[in-house]
């Protein structure tokens, strides 16, 4: 009974993980943005006059996107354009499931997993879940019957198709190195020591991968510099025709999808929960664990969140070419080194 | 005329730039230089330290508007020593106006010198472009656009109009609630 509980409350925990910190995404978005360029940021919303820092805006924006008019276009295709923005969002979430928040600890005499979704194959559900994902994308592009959310659909659908081959390319050679797709197997094989002290982490034993991963996994997320499916100085995107909540739930897949990909960057490359110097054991230990994990997922988004905000957006023909061209030929290279050296070395 | 070819060659990309990671390395350095400075100021300010602020912005309704020293605002009209308004309704204010904002009637003066007065001066702030030519057209400098003041909004159009005595600062201008 307790055990399942305990898995109700993961998952349930691993929702509201994701669900609150893109919130405070759309905080940390305007204010790191405001603050790299010199500027202040949203700092107007206020209750009984406090200000706290603007952190109020979410709650603002939430407010006004669930009071709009919800408005549906003649032309569009009723359900598919009502499912659209569930699709999207409801299946980023589902890869948060997967993660290994944490590892297993023993309390009071029993053994409990913090992964929500104790999976052998974590990572290809991860990945199915990011493609099912796509669809979302389409439809709302397709629902909608306006072409500028028909071009920004087709092109969120050729982007994220791209990368998501370059994904699988990338997560390959990792795969292979650790000999396993769990994600828990992932973190426990990178707990062992590599040399001068350092973790075997993802991030010193496949740095290729690493650099390939963060890149993929930012366009993945179809954001800026890799933001072609939304563009709003041209086309605003397949999302064009959504007000309200709808559109509410696109912004919030983005936030969700940067969250599961710094998870899997996380995960993969930069050792879960583990860390060198630190024992997890009894409920600090727990408690320990899934801050470490927290701690390390808010360090990557902290660095996609300044990629989003330095670099230009490329030209289509430009990401493309860096899909694959660039990236897909280089993680092929990457996971035939690493099956070689796997093979030498055992 | 013969065509002329011009070739342009094109600029040399060292494999630095075309890998691009470098670059975008340089340019994250430049970002993340300014994120920590502004954050550590915004720290030390929050601490109560004079130093340079993090942000250049200005928050405006909260603080004062920062007009340049040139800035052609609110128009003005001047005095004489003697009390009197410079202006002797000449109506060259009144005729290069590009907007057709300025009305003035005209009167005796009872100084001998002077012969002619402005008896009402009205300026339609709502027609005004704030170009500038009356200040430069008027031969006496009797109006200057230098009131500092760009806060002009009314509830109702006649408020946009200011008639003389509030031009030359002897009565406040009255603004009526909104209706």
């Amino acid at each position: 009974m307790s055990e399942a509980l305990f898995s109700a409350a993961k998952v349930i925990g691993a929702v509201a993980f994701g669900l609150n910190v893109a919130g405070f995404l759309g905080w940390v978005e305007r204010k790191q943005s405001a603050v790299m360029q010199d500027r202040v940021g949203a700092n107007r919303a206020a209750i009984f006059g406090w200000r706290i820092l603007g952190l109020f805006h979410p709650i603002a924006d939430a407010l006004k996107l669930l009071t709009k008019e919800d408005f549906i276009p003649k032309k569009s295709s009723r359900v598919l354009f009502q499912a659209a923005p569930s699709i999207s969002l409801g299946f980023s979430l589902a890869c948060l499931a997967a993660l290994p928040f944490g590892g297993a600890v023993e309390m009071g005499g029993k053994v409990w997993n913090f992964q929500p979704i104790e999976s052998p194959f974590g990572l290809v559900f991860i990945m199915a879940m990011l493609s099912v994902g796509i669809h979302g994308v389409m439809m709302a592009g397709y629902a909608s019957g306006s072409n500028y959310a028909l071009l920004g659909g087709l092109r969120g659908a050729a982007q994220m198709i791209s990368y998501e081959v370059c994904l699988a390319a990338i997560l390959a050679a990792p795969a292979f190195l650790y000999g396993t797709l769990d994600l828990q197997e992932m973190v426990l094989w990178q707990t062992r020591p590599l040399a001068w002290g350092l973790p075997a982490w993802g991030i010193f034993t496949q740095p290729l991968a690493f650099v390939l991963f963060v890149t993929a996994g930012a366009a993945l997320t179809k954001r800026t510099p890799f933001d072609l499916p939304e563009g709003e100085s041209e086309i605003v995107g397949y999302h064009v025709e959504y007000s309200g909540m709808k559109f509410g739930m696109f912004l919030m897949t983005d936030f969700i999808e940067s969250i599961v990909v710094a998870g899997l960057v996380t995960t993969v490359f930069l050792g879960g929960w583990h860390m060198p110097g630190l024992a997890f054991q009894g409920p600090a230990g727990a408690v320990l664990m899934l801050a470490t994990f927290a701690l390390k997922v808010f360090a990557v988004l902290f660095l996609l969140m300044q990629i989003r905000w330095s670099l230009p957006r490329f030209r289509f023909d430009q990401l493309l070419d860096l899909s694959w061209k660039n990236i897909l030929p280089l993680a092929l290279l990457n996971f035939l080194v690493t099956a070689w050296g796997v093979y030498l070395w055992q | 005329m013969a065509v002329t070819v011009r070739a342009v060659s094109r600029p040399a990309r060292s494999l630095r730039v075309q890998i691009y990671l470098w670059e975008v390395w340089k340019g994250l350095l430049v970002t993340f230089r300014h994120l920590f400075v502004n954050l550590c100021r915004h720290l030390l300010r929050g601490l109560g330290l004079r130093v340079v602020p993090g942000a250049v912005t200005i928050q405006y309704p909260d603080d004062p508007a920062m007009l340049g020293r040139r800035a052609r605002t609110r128009h003005r009209l001047l005095k004489r020593p003697d009390g009197e308004p410079r202006c002797t309704a000449c109506m060259l204010c009144e005729t290069i106006c590009p907007a057709k904002c300025i009305r003035i009637t005209a009167e005796e003066s009872p100084d001998v010198m002077v012969e002619k007065r402005a008896k009402t001066f009205d300026i339609d702030l709502g027609l005004c472009v704030f170009c500038g030519y009356c200040a430069e057209a008027c031969p006496v400098d009797a109006i200057h656009m230098d009131a500092n003041e760009v806060e002009l909004s009314v509830f109702r159009r006649q408020d946009m109009i200011w008639s003389l005595p509030e031009l030359l600062g002897d009565k406040k201008k009255e603004i009526a609630p909104p209706a």
